[in-house]
């Protein structure tokens, strides 16, 4: 039966990845057709996660793993029907904040319920004050969806469905969304049903436990292997108005990895808050890249981490706290992590990089007649350097998201993208180089003026270095007449004036000195580093800066 | 009557095949890829099918040539001192790529490097906006201060933003580049590929420019080389979508010529589809590296606008680079004979990307492989006769492929074997199954047909699998490309990007776009026979604004000459709910890119093939391992010359030739056709 489940398990990872590419296909947000926000799993009756997508976002790792449970406990085994379809966008049972929607169906076969399927999809608008950090409370961010049929024995709820048009700015498109998720369900129940029929096997109790016990013994070697330690760091970021900080203790023990968040600052104001899932998943998420990245993610395999946060800390902020926005504060989780971690396992995970992704928003209105227009950009600084190697620039990290083309986004608005390159000597120096941040600069064409939503971190906390490694470049937003604007919130630009963006670079790992002098010259070359660098940070020697020149 | 002689030259990775076609006959020969001097292999192999046939070359008619050339040059990084030109502000667009990472859970992830590096990518001052007009000019004085110090290039890629709506910028820097350096190699992106999303155009535009002198210089020496022979007939290239273009426009956009291989396999698949009367076609291409699956629907292989080649990071999505050119839409995944076969953390079967090639080989090969591969399985599994591989010319030593099992895989060697022959196989068939999911089919009702060196062996375990229920294994399968040159049209695609709301729809500029894109695409077709009939399909991308993926909209002949609004909305949502199901009231829909494929008629009435009575033929016995009961079975041997027409072999049977071995799976009958397939269904 080894190989025949062994096929099983190949079989259940491509159903879900099946699931996710019809969702990218037909998803109507930005961040799930363009930036893979979204994701998707498959479960046995119990609740048992026993696959996921792996998809552009580890935002959903173990939100989407805890996620079925709740429905089983709140809608009840007994009363699951063929046809039905559950949703919620409750942030702490879903994925932390009120624009995702997590859609499960339960799976029959041969009039048996089997298993279930589910996926989550961030929509483009979900009521309330709109997308972004202004809601102080979770009443203002939207209309709340608590876990509830959408369809039942195939009929879908019209009551839902009028409420949720009447309660938002795009509601066709919403309503497209919500179907779109229930669809790629049923595409996963169809393969499980074949699946089931072609191994002649009635249920999922046998494949299930081979998954679980498989991955569960693989992750817990992985964890046993690790040396028994317990280490702390801390790590203070921009926050909204005021500074916060990120404080974990990881510890590792023989069957377990532990990561809990106590002395982080507490819930903020503003909606920037992390309900407790979602720090779980990023967190889970940084110990997985390095203590067992290639084990497939299900129920088993994250178990043995552990992840924890006193409630009432902005990592495990609960209701009323307002949270759209939870990303900017969770996407810098990894990093803290790795502080932690570092101490523990030298010499194999990352020092700090941008962290957040750079977004930001632009408000387009005419001056005369023409249409107003939003548009969202997606863009990353540069990654922490590795203990072997420079940093990534220009790249996401802990996020997958990917950038839109400049193209695309001119198509979208009224908007003109002056500029968009890489960010030299914003690579924080090092034996090995952090990634280089970028440049972005952005205007509106003729006849339209529009306001500027920033939701940056690491302007006065870049990204630290690591054993004599420098800090990689702060966050820097100005207007072109060279007004200093803020990370976060939401200005006015003037008419003609465009906002000039410079977004952070990764830290750098090691001594400047000792980086190999071949790469010096190469990043001299290429214009990574200025002269100047070369010269007065890394040791460049007259006759090398010449060397660079030629090529 | 003297009938035409068709040369068709596929140059490979490992072999260089040569197919000459004179009326029915078919002459083929394998020889070894010369990479110093491609041509060489050809010249061989030609004077090989030219003596086999008793013709001279100067009696050929035409040759048709597909190769990799442009693609090893590409993941090899053998190309042209190339310099890029863009925008100011704009440098690095090739380098930050989509600014995410293919693979999630590798901390030590790397980026493949950009195909020109930062310090030869150049910029100017000039701005374009999405409407096409000029923000800022390009000054004329400052390009030339810039062409003065570009000397040293050999070739020059322009690529700068919306040059797809507006290239008049573009075309001023070639003009100083030229003036300025007679005969230097300039590749405009207005022209390689017009279209939106300037990662994709630019990074296509230098991919062109970096393997262009390359492939000018060796087309124009296969043609002085294939003169002094006497072939002096005209030299047609295979492109990646399917059709074949003049000697010319390939040296101007050899970037077209990438994946004109397995574009070949799929046209010989669509060939053979056309003649078998059949729409529903999976064609499965499986040689020693990868399998190539392609769907084909009413004997046309589906297209795409973009794809990937040099992939890095095992045949990963991103981690390639993007090439916009249309092209046959293809999954290759890596799984091949030679693929190799491990344990990962959790004491799973893996097989690939990773190949044993051909040195080493799979462990039987008894090279020195100590790991083994999915032909060791097959050996074990009795896929394959240990005496009788390759015509007898190489037995296989299946000591050596149970060590192999046994120790990597620690299993039994009949279990290890099983377990390694079903994960790829399964592997394959995932990929089909995701690809079917992503073009909005449904498998059931599909026929495969299988070609290359590994497919007979695995196809019917893939049917299976997929619920397909009839396989077609034409003759030739090892030759497949290459006859699947002498197979296709003419045919150029032309595409524009241009954005145009269906509630702010434009007869006039609709007729007018379509009119210039079906004469340039007709000019193409015309240069390489000026007397062709030429066909036109019309074709539109179009999405629900704010979506980011479009769909591909074939439009009925009359709607180009007499656009309506209501017609092409008719149109998207027939084409939107068989992909997705449903349809989005109330929803704005855009066109993004217009399209028109020029092509001469593809002759090939649907075969009427003489059905001779069904009589079984006359079998041997051997035992095979049937994954359905789990263990090894008696089952039929037959040499595939027995199975002529209406010969027929039940399953569970082999099928052998010289080239490769048929695995009829129980519950199946093969049976001889005329034309020389072997056309297997599962009993009803």
């Amino acid at each position: 039966m080894t190989v025949a489940y062994q096929i099983m398990w190949n079989r259940l990872i491509s159903v879900v990845e099946e699931q996710a590419q019809a969702l990218i296909r037909t998803a109507f947000s930005t961040s799930v057709r363009e930036a893979g926000d979204l994701s998707a799993g498959v479960y046995d009756a119990a609740g048992n996660m026993l696959a996921q997508a792996v998809t552009g976002t580890p935002g959903h790792v173990n939100a989407m793993a805890d996620a079925v449970p709740h429905f089983i406990r709140e809608i009840g085994l007994a009363t699951m029907a063929e046809g039905d379809v559950y949703i919620t966008n409750d942030p702490w049972m879903g994925t932390g904040h009120l624009h995702d929607i997590t859609v499960v169906t339960p799976a029959f076969h041969n009039h048996a319920l089997v298993g279930f399927f589910g996926c989550t999809a961030h929509v483009v608008d979900i009521g309330g004050r709109g997308f972004g950090a202004d809601g102080n409370s979770i009443y203002e961010e939207g209309i709340q969806i608590p876990i509830m049929r959408f369809a039942g024995k195939g009929v879908v709820d019209q009551t839902l469905i009028r409420l949720l048009r009447v309660n938002t700015r795009e509601p066709d498109q919403l309503i497209g969304d919500i179907y779109a998720l229930a669809t790629c369900n049923e595409i996963g129940q169809r393969r499980l049903s074949d699946m089931l029929v072609e191994y002649a096997i009635p249920d999922l109790t046998g494949i299930a436990a081979y998954i679980l016990d498989t991955s569960h013994k693989a992750t817990l070697d992985r964890i046993a292997a690790l040396p028994r330690q317990t280490a702390s760091a801390s790590m203070r970021i921009d926050g909204f108005a005021t500074p916060i900080d990120l404080c974990v203790t990881v510890s590792t023990h023989a069957d377990h990895v532990a990561a809990d968040f106590t002395g982080t600052s507490g819930i903020d104001p503003k909606g920037i808050n992390v309900p407790l899932v979602y720090t779980k998943a990023y967190a889970c998420y940084a110990l997985k890249c390095a203590v067992a990245p290639d084990i497939p993610n299900n129920t088993a395999s994250l178990a043995p981490f552990r992840i924890t946060a006193p409630e009432g800390t902005i990592v495990n902020a609960t209701r009323p706290a307002p949270v759209a926005l939870r990303h900017v504060i969770g996407h810098l989780i990894p990093d803290t992590v790795y502080g932690a971690l570092n101490q523990i396992l030298p010499r194999t995970v990352p020092t700090e990089g941008a962290g957040a992704l750079c977004n930001f928003q632009v408000s387009l209105r005419p001056t005369g007649a023409g249409r107003r227009a939003e548009v969202l950009c997606f863009n990353s600084g540069g990654a922490g350097a590795r203990p072997t190697l420079d940093g990534l620039s220009a790249t996401a990290f802990p996020s997958g998201v990917m950038t839109m083309p400049v193209e695309a986004t001119e198509h979208a608005g009224p908007v003109i993208i002056w500029r968009k390159e890489l960010r030299p000597d914003s690579g924080g120096a090092g034996q090995f180089r952090g990634g280089l941040g970028q440049f972005m600069d952005v205007g509106a064409r003729d006849g339209h003026v529009f306001d500027f939503s920033a939701m940056f971190d690491r302007v006065d906390h870049p990204a630290r270095g690591r054993d004599q490694g420098q800090s990689g470049g702060p966050t820097r937003i100005t207007l072109s007449d060279g007004t200093v604007k803020p990370g976060k919130g939401r200005f006015s630009v003037p008419v003609g004036q465009s906002v000039l963006m410079e977004f952070p670079g990764g830290g750098g790992i090691g001594d400047p000195l000792a980086r190999d002098r071949a790469a010096v010259i190469r990043d001299l070359r290429l214009g990574y580093i200025s002269e100047t660098s070369a010269r007065d940070i890394y040791g460049l020697t007259p006759a090398e800066v010449t060397q660079a020149g030629q090529d | 009557m003297k009938q035409t002689a068709n040369l068709g030259v596929d140059i490979g990775g490992t072999f260089t095949d040569v197919v000459l076609e004179i009326g029915d006959a078919l002459f083929s020969t394998k020889v070894l890829t010369t990479y110093a001097a491609p041509e060489a292999a050809i010249l061989d192999g030609l004077a090989q099918v030219c003596a086999k046939a008793g013709i001279i070359p100067a009696q050929i008619a035409r040759i048709i040539h597909g190769t990799t050339l442009a693609t090893n040059a590409l993941i090899e990084r053998r190309g042209a001192r190339t310099g890029f030109i863009t925008t100011q502000g704009f440098r690095d667009v090739i380098e930050m790529r989509t600014e995410s990472r293919f693979e999630q859970y590798d901390l030590n992830l790397t980026l493949p490097l950009p195909l020109i590096a930062r310090n030869h990518r150049h910029t100017v001052l000039e701005r374009v906006d999405a409407g096409g007009n000029v923000l800022i000019s390009l000054d004329k004085t400052e390009v030339e201060a810039l062409a003065d110090t570009l000397g040293d290039y050999d070739s020059i890629a322009v690529g700068l933003l919306h040059s797809y709506l507006n290239p008049a910028h573009e075309r001023l820097i070639r003009d100083v580049l030229l003036a300025r350096h007679p005969g230097l190699s300039v590749s405009l992106s207005s022209d390689v590929s017009p279209q939106m999303r300037e990662y994709e155009r630019f990074n296509t535009t230098c991919a062109n420019a970096y393997v262009k002198p390359m492939m000018a210089s060796y087309l124009g020496r296969l043609r002085e080389k294939l003169a002094e022979t006497g072939a002096d007939c005209p030299i047609f290239l295979m492109h990646s979508g399917g059709g074949i273009i003049s000697i010319a426009s390939a040296a101007e956009f050899p970037v077209r010529l990438v994946e004109s291989g397995p574009a070949g396999g799929a046209i010989f698949a669509a060939d053979i589809a056309r003649r078998h009367g059949l729409a529903k076609v999976l064609s499965f291409d499986m040689g020693g590296t990868t399998a190539k699956i392609c769907l084909i629907r009413s004997g046309t292989p589906k297209t795409a606008r973009v794809f990937e080649v040099a992939r890095s990071y095992r045949f990963k999505k991103g981690s390639g680079m993007p090439i916009s050119i249309p092209v046959i839409d293809m999954v290759e995944i890596g799984a091949g004979g030679g693929s190799l076969a491990h344990l990962d953390a959790m004491g799973q079967i893996r097989v690939g990307p990773e190949s044993a090639g051909s040195e080493p080989g799979p462990a039987c090969y008894g090279r020195g492989g100590l790991r083994p591969a999915v032909t060791d399985a097959d050996l074990i599994l009795g896929r394959l006769d240990a005496a009788s591989f390759a015509g007898g010319t190489m037995p296989l030593d299946p000591d050596a492929s149970a060590k192999a099992l046994t120790t990597q895989l620690k299993l039994d060697a009949q279990t290890a074997a099983f377990g390694l022959s079903e994960v790829v196989d399964e592997n394959m068939a995932n990929a089909a199954r995701v690809h079917a999911v992503e073009n909005g089919e449904d498998l059931a009702g599909y026929t495969m047909i299988a070609f290359g060196g590994a497919a007979p062996l695995h196809a019917g375990r893939l049917c299976e699998k997929l619920g397909i229920t009839r396989l077609i294994v034409p003759p030739g399968a090892g030759v497949g490309s290459a006859i699947g040159f002498l197979r296709a049209p003419y045919a150029f695609e032309a595409t524009r990007s241009v954005f145009m709301r269906l509630d702010a729809f434009d007869g006039e500029t609709v007729k007018s776009l379509f009119a210039a894109l079906r004469s340039e695409a007709t000019e193409f077709v015309l240069s390489c026979d000026p007397q062709a009939t030429v066909l036109a399909e019309h074709k539109v991308y179009m999405r629900y604004v704010g979506q980011g993926w479009e769909i591909p909209v074939i439009l009925p002949d009359a709607l180009p000459t007499a656009p309506s609004a209501a017609s092409f909305l008719a149109l998207f949502e027939a084409e939107y709910s068989a992909l997705f199901g449903r349809t989005v009231a109330g929803l704005a829909v855009e066109i993004t890119v217009w399209a028109v494929n020029a092509t001469t008629p593809v002759a090939a009435p649907p075969l009427t093939l003489p059905t001779a009575a069904r009589q079984p033929v006359k079998a041997d016995k051997r035992q095979l391992f049937s994954p359905t009961l789990g263990e090894m079975v008696t089952a039929a041997t037959t040499d595939r010359a027995a199975l002529t027409d209406g010969r027929t072999i039940q399953g569970p049977a082999i099928i052998t030739e010289s080239e490769t071995t048929i695995i009829v799976p129980a519950g199946f009958t093969a049976t001889g056709r005329a034309d020389g397939c072997i056309d297997i269904r599962r009993n009803p």
